[in-house]
């Protein structure tokens, strides 16, 4: 039974991380855009659900003990509406641009989370946040929970897919190949990129509404940007960038190799443990760099002429 | 020439780079229902213009009209809405597309880019990419590129790139077209082949053309009127025999051969 709820928790991840990737696909591997702050829409959503689940608290504003089919879109419209500004202005600008933002944004967002503590309870967080299927009793509530995240990747996957091989999609290939000729071809190029930029923003919501009843606990250090932001984008590389199925398949491999890596850390010597931290990343580094010299398009790149 | 508005009408356009004057107040007609030659050594400004009339560069002055409607500083996706469309000198494909991507991406007014009808209306986006498709596949027979439909992009050489460029701009619907060098690298055969098509599309589609062209026989054969551009001004304007006796477009090309622009 021990065996099965590691099994769960380790799935149960990573689907929420699956929902972090497919949504970078979108802004990466769809359009070309880079998003180095994923930690601030994944955090617009994960607090927004936690606000509207919990129950009521002296701590913070809310909780509103609001069901969870409520929050959880909820949350992925407060990471859109986030995305919204930070991508309306710096898209117009330079795509370039987008990368200093986000990772301006980001920072942001993680300060305010740890400063305004009537709205996030500050470093003690948020408590309480209920779980769907709780209820159930162990192991059966957390293999419900994770057949509900299953669910909803399957349901953010399917229109991941729907977007990718729509005439929209095709768009967005094509301001991400070459911005003057999308523009000769009709396309403008700021326009859509501030769309697959929200969309993509509001997946990683979803999966920050995810996370936050998962851990039924939601604080600041939940929101490393070293998992939240780096660890995806190491996913959907290793996965391969472009392909909804990569995005996926690199979520789940990657992260059953980071539970592994902490799994091992745990069994060293206290003074090495200690260390055990940046040679995880190290290793996740390298992993990565081993993938792309052996695959360069990743597990399963990016094929062409299969969008219709 | 007479009467109704020509197709593009520019007055006085300029563009600079920096101090560079590439254009300097470049006035030009094409007629409507025209093939129009435009000429001119390498660093005459000839792309440059074309790039300025489409909307890719903010002209410092001048105007630019569409049969009467002044279009100076719209965007290039606007100007293709109502009807211009470019080609590139240099092939801008689209890397990793098939050649029938590339040309069903520019259609325009497409139903399926606009969010959320490719969730919902699948029904009738899949009716839009069928037709799409079909126009796709006519467009590339008639450019001898019907086996390469499936084809990456990059797997094509120079000339048929040179080619899904064309294409891709008759996919536009657009009612007039520049052309920068359409036969540039395409071999004799092939050459023959472009210039009936755009001489077929211009007389039975009615599709004016303005067509930037090294091939002086090629536009001889091809465009009335010709203008002669050199060092960012038009120099010279009529049919192509009155363009190659003018003393200064002989001297435009003969300092061109002495001492290469390039
Ligand atoms: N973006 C730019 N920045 C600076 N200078 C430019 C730019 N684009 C063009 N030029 C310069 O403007 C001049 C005109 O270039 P343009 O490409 O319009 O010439 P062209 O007539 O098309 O020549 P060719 O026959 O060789 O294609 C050249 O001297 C070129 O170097
Ligand atoms: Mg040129």
């Amino acid at each position: 039974m021990d065996a099965a709820l590691y099994a769960a928790t380790l799935l149960t991840l990573a689907a929420i991380y699956a929902a972090f990737s497919l949504g970078l696909n979108l802004q990466w591997g769809l359009t070309g855009l880079m998003n180095f702050g994923g930690l601030a829409f994944v955090a617009a959503g994960a607090y927004t659900a936690a606000l509207l689940t919990a129950a009521p608290s002296g701590t913070h504003v809310g909780g509103f003990g609001l069901p969870w089919w409520l929050a959880w879109p909820a949350g992925a419209l407060a990471a859109a509406l986030l995305a919204l500004p930070v991508g309306a202005v710096s898209l117009r600008v330079r795509t370039d641009y987008l990368a200093i933002a986000t990772i301006g944004i980001a920072e942001i967002v993680r300060l305010a989370v740890r400063n305004e503590d009537w709205l996030t309870g500050g470093p003690l967080g948020i408590t309480g946040i209920p779980r769907p299927f709780e209820g159930l009793g162990q192991p059966w509530g957390q293999l419900a929970y994770l057949g509900l995240a299953c669910a909803a990747v399957a349901g953010l996957y399917a229109l991941a897919e729907a977007t990718a091989r729509s005439p929209f999609g095709r768009a967005l290939r094509a301001v991400r190949d070459d911005e003057e000729a999308a523009k000769a071809v009709g396309k403008n190029p700021a326009r859509l990129r501030v769309q697959a930029f929200v969309l993509g923003a509001a997946f990683m919501g979803l999966g920050g509404a995810m996370m936050a009843a998962f851990f039924k606990f939601m604080s600041p250090e939940a929101l490393e940007p070293v998992t939240v932001t780096f660890l995806v984008w190491v996913m959907l590389i290793a996965g391969g960038s472009g392909n909804n199925r990569g995005a996926v398949l690199g979520a789940v491999a990657v992260w059953a190799v980071w539970a592994a890596t902490d799994w091992l850390a745990a069994q060293l010597p206290g003074e090495l443990a200690t260390r055990a931290a940046y040679v995880r990343l190290f290793l996740i580094g390298l992993a990565l760099q081993l993938i792309l010299i052996a695959r360069p398009q990743g597990l399963i790149g990016e094929r062409i002429g299969t969008q219709r | 020439m007479t009467g109704a508005a020509p197709a593009l009408a520019v007055r006085g356009l300029t563009k600079r780079f920096g101090g560079f004057v590439a254009l300097d107040g470049v006035s030009l007609n094409v007629p409507e229902g025209s093939i129009t030659g435009l000429i001119g050594p390498n660093g005459a400004g000839k792309s440059t213009l074309f790039a300025t009339v489409a909307g890719f560069l903010a002209p410092e002055a001048g105007t630019v009209r569409l049969r009467g409607a002044d279009v100076t500083g719209l965007p290039p996706w606007r100007l293709h809405r109502i009807g211009l469309a470019r080609t590139f000198q240099i092939p801008r494909l689209f890397a990793r597309m098939t050649v029938r991507e590339n040309l069903m991406v520019a259609a325009p007014g497409q139903a399926g880019e606009r969010l959320p009808l490719p969730w919902i209306a699948r029904a009738r986006i899949a009716r839009e990419e069928a037709a799409l498709r079909d126009r796709a596949d006519a467009v590339l027979a008639r450019l001898n590129l019907a086996g390469h439909a499936e084809a990456p992009a990059t797997a094509l050489s120079g000339g048929q790139k040179k080619l899904v460029e064309l294409g891709r701009a008759l996919m536009s619907g657009a009612r007039i077209i520049l052309l920068d060098e359409p036969a540039a690298g395409v071999n004799r055969t092939l050459l023959r082949e472009i210039a009936a098509t755009i001489a077929s599309l211009n007389r039975e589609d009615g599709i004016t053309f303005l067509v930037i062209e090294h091939d002086l026989d090629l536009v001889a054969e091809l465009c009335d009127p010709v203008h002669a551009m050199a060092e960012g001004r038009v120099i010279a304007s009529g049919t192509m025999a009155e363009v190659r006796n003018d003393p200064q477009v002989a001297e435009a090309y003969l300092g061109m051969a002495i001492a290469p622009a390039e």
